[in-house]
């Protein structure tokens, strides 16, 4: 299944990615991955957390520039070769990968990946029909 | 509306060779009348070496010392009146914003010549006897209000002197003497239309035709929208208190460029860096001269507006020069790569993109080169998660503005409230060129 991730767009200084997890932190939100690209001028914070929606109000209200979308989540065993394979498979049916980061989890000999694909529906589709094990966005509450 | 065309047809259709010659009579006359009467100009014509007798004609009128705002604020409150105060009638005043005000006096014979310009302003927008003209600019010191009801008394109008303000009155006496002529500033009929659109009022229901807008900037989309919750035609119109009021320069039915009224007033357009005439048609400073006032005549005033003159005949039939709408103030203007750039343009290109108006404009340079950089804060709602996104709305804003000033600038989109902000407002232009060590 596809999960809510929370982007933020901010400026590429010292500091702003700090007072982004703080006022997550602040709000009693739970970070469970993060991901900072970064250009010349700014920076994209990507979060998973525990309630995206709430961050996003609270970053809002804030008059942060943030957005809530649907990303691809998804499990490969953690040994060699392990997400080449899944790579292969998405190139194989011609889906761009945006980008793509790791899920930080404690559930061992496993390794979870986020990614944002040109389609994330079809994605999804793809990964499940080819027997890739997807991450529940109830496994992060 | 009549079949009137003109308020006063002699003068306003007079072969362009024959205004110039009456205006070279007039300028003679005046600056002896401003060189005899105030010591003022009397000093600076004299730190300048030019005497009255040095000037024949309009082709001598660059020998004139100019006038800024900054000596009518220093003349404050009489020190420029080339009347005894006896024979003045009326005061009108500038609203001071920074600094002193300026004090500008009238005698019979300024009043009349003032309204006759309005007049002729509201005869070219279709008003006639038989119209009913709403002026709802403000009343008083400032000269809107009291240039507009002037000029409707001398067309013959039945005149409403409503001023500005209480909007629900002003619809009132709207639709129940069923006005057919609105003055007032854009941004007041833009509210005025909006009030009655709210009201549940078609346009065909407003008895309005036409409309006289001016005394702040406004766009051609205002334009569009103003005739359309309206129902009328929108006309521009241009004036300043240290010349006369509204009425200086004014549009006619093409609607492209006010004609100035040139009997009265004397236009040339300047390089503002170096204050040398630039010929017709040329972009710079609007500098202007009056050419027979009585009690506060002010030769070569800089107006500080960029602009252009336009000498081509003009279908409505009048001779007097056009003048564009103001693109901008010289006190705001930047020269990059040699181009003129005004920050208003900039805003222009924001306004219509669909951009926040918090912006930077960082000028450098390198290798003897302007770098010419532009930061815009990306509202909220337009960040979607993506880099690509982003890359490509600064590829099509720089576009945008390459388009409208001929020169591209490298488009920064930033997160919002992160422009340096003083006194609540952004600070427009940072630049570190250092072009005057
Ligand atoms: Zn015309």
């Amino acid at each position: 299944m596809a999960i809510k991730q929370l982007s933020v767009f901010v400026e590429n200084k010292q500091g702003s990615l700090h007072d982004i997890t703080d006022a997550l932190a602040k709000a009693n939100i739970d970070l469970r991955s993060m991901c900072v690209a970064d250009t010349s001028n700014y920076g994209i914070v990507r979060i998973i957390a525990n309630d995206p929606d709430k961050a996003k109000e609270l970053l809002d209200k804030d008059g942060h520039a943030a957005n809530v979308r649907l990303v691809n989540a998804f499990a490969v065993p953690d040994q060699p070769g392990g997400l080449a394979k899944v790579l292969s498979l998405l190139e194989g049916h011609g889906v761009n990968i945006d980008y793509m980061y790791a899920l930080i989890t404690s559930e061992e000999g496993k390794a979870y990946s986020v990614m944002r694909t040109g389609n994330t529906e079809e994605t999804d589709k793809i990964l499940i029909e080819n027997g890739i094990e997807l991450l529940d966005e109830s496994k992060l509450h | 509306m009549g079949n009137r065309k003109y308020f006063n047809e002699a003068i306003e259709t007079m072969p362009v060779e024959e205004i110039k010659k009456l205006q070279s009579e007039k300028l003679v006359k005046q600056v002896a009348h401003v060189y005899n009467n105030v010591p003022y100009y009397r000093d600076l014509m004299d730190k300048k070496g030019v005497k009255p007798e040095d000037i024949h004609g309009i082709e001598d009128l660059y020998k004139l010392p100019f006038i800024e705002k900054s000596d009518l604020r220093e003349s404050y409150p009489n020190g420029m009146l080339a009347v005894p105060l006896a024979d003045c009638v009326r005061i009108q005043s500038t609203s001071g914003t920074t600094g002193k005000r300026v004090i500008a006096y009238y005698t019979q014979h300024d009043i009349d010549l003032w309204e006759e310009c309005c007049a002729r302003a509201l005869v070219a927008v279709g008003a006639d006897r038989e119209d009913v003209v709403q002026v709802s600019y403000g009343y008083g010191l400032f000269t809107g209000g009291p240039g507009l009801n002037g000029g409707s008394h001398k067309v013959g109008c039945l005149t409403l002197p409503m001023s500005s303000g209480n909007t629900e009155r002003q619809l009132q006496f709207m639709m129940d003497m069923q006005a057919t002529v609105l003055c007032c500033t854009p941004s007041y009929a833009a509210y005025l239309g909006e009030s009655l659109k709210e009201q549940g009022y078609t346009p065909d229901q407003i008895p309005l035709k036409a409309g006289i807008f001016g005394a702040e900037p406004w766009t051609q989309e205002m334009r569009r929208n103003i005739e359309q919750t309206l129902g009328i035609k929108a006309y521009d119109i241009y004036g300043l208190t240290e010349i006369s009021g509204p009425g200086v320069a004014f549009e006619c039915s093409a609607q492209g460029g006010m004609h100035i009224n040139e009997d009265h007033f004397l236009a040339e357009i300047i390089n503002p860096e170096t204050g040398e005439p630039l010929p017709e048609g040329a972009k710079g400073e609007l500098v202007f001269t009056c050419l027979d006032k009585e009690a506060f005549p002010v030769l070569r005033y800089r107006t500080r507006d960029i602009c252009v003159l336009n000498r081509e005949p003009c279908s409505c039939g009048r001779t007097h020069v056009r003048m564009a709408k103001p693109m901008g103030r010289s006190d705001d203007m930047m020269i990059i790569r040699g181009v003129n750039v005004f920050p208003s343009q900039i805003e222009a290109v924001l306004l219509a993109e669909g951009f926040s108006e918090n912006y930077q404009i960082k000028l450098g340079r390198v290798n003897n080169s302007d770098t010419f950089d532009v930061y815009v804060e990306l509202k909220p709602e337009q960040f979607d998660d993506s880099v690509k996104n982003i890359t490509a709305m600064e590829k099509s804003l720089a576009n945008a503005m390459r388009n409208m000033i001929g020169i591209g600038p490298a488009v920064h989109l930033v997160p919002p409230k992160t422009i340096a902000r003083s006194e609540g407002k952004a600070k427009r232009v940072v630049d570190e060129r250092n072009l005057h060590d």
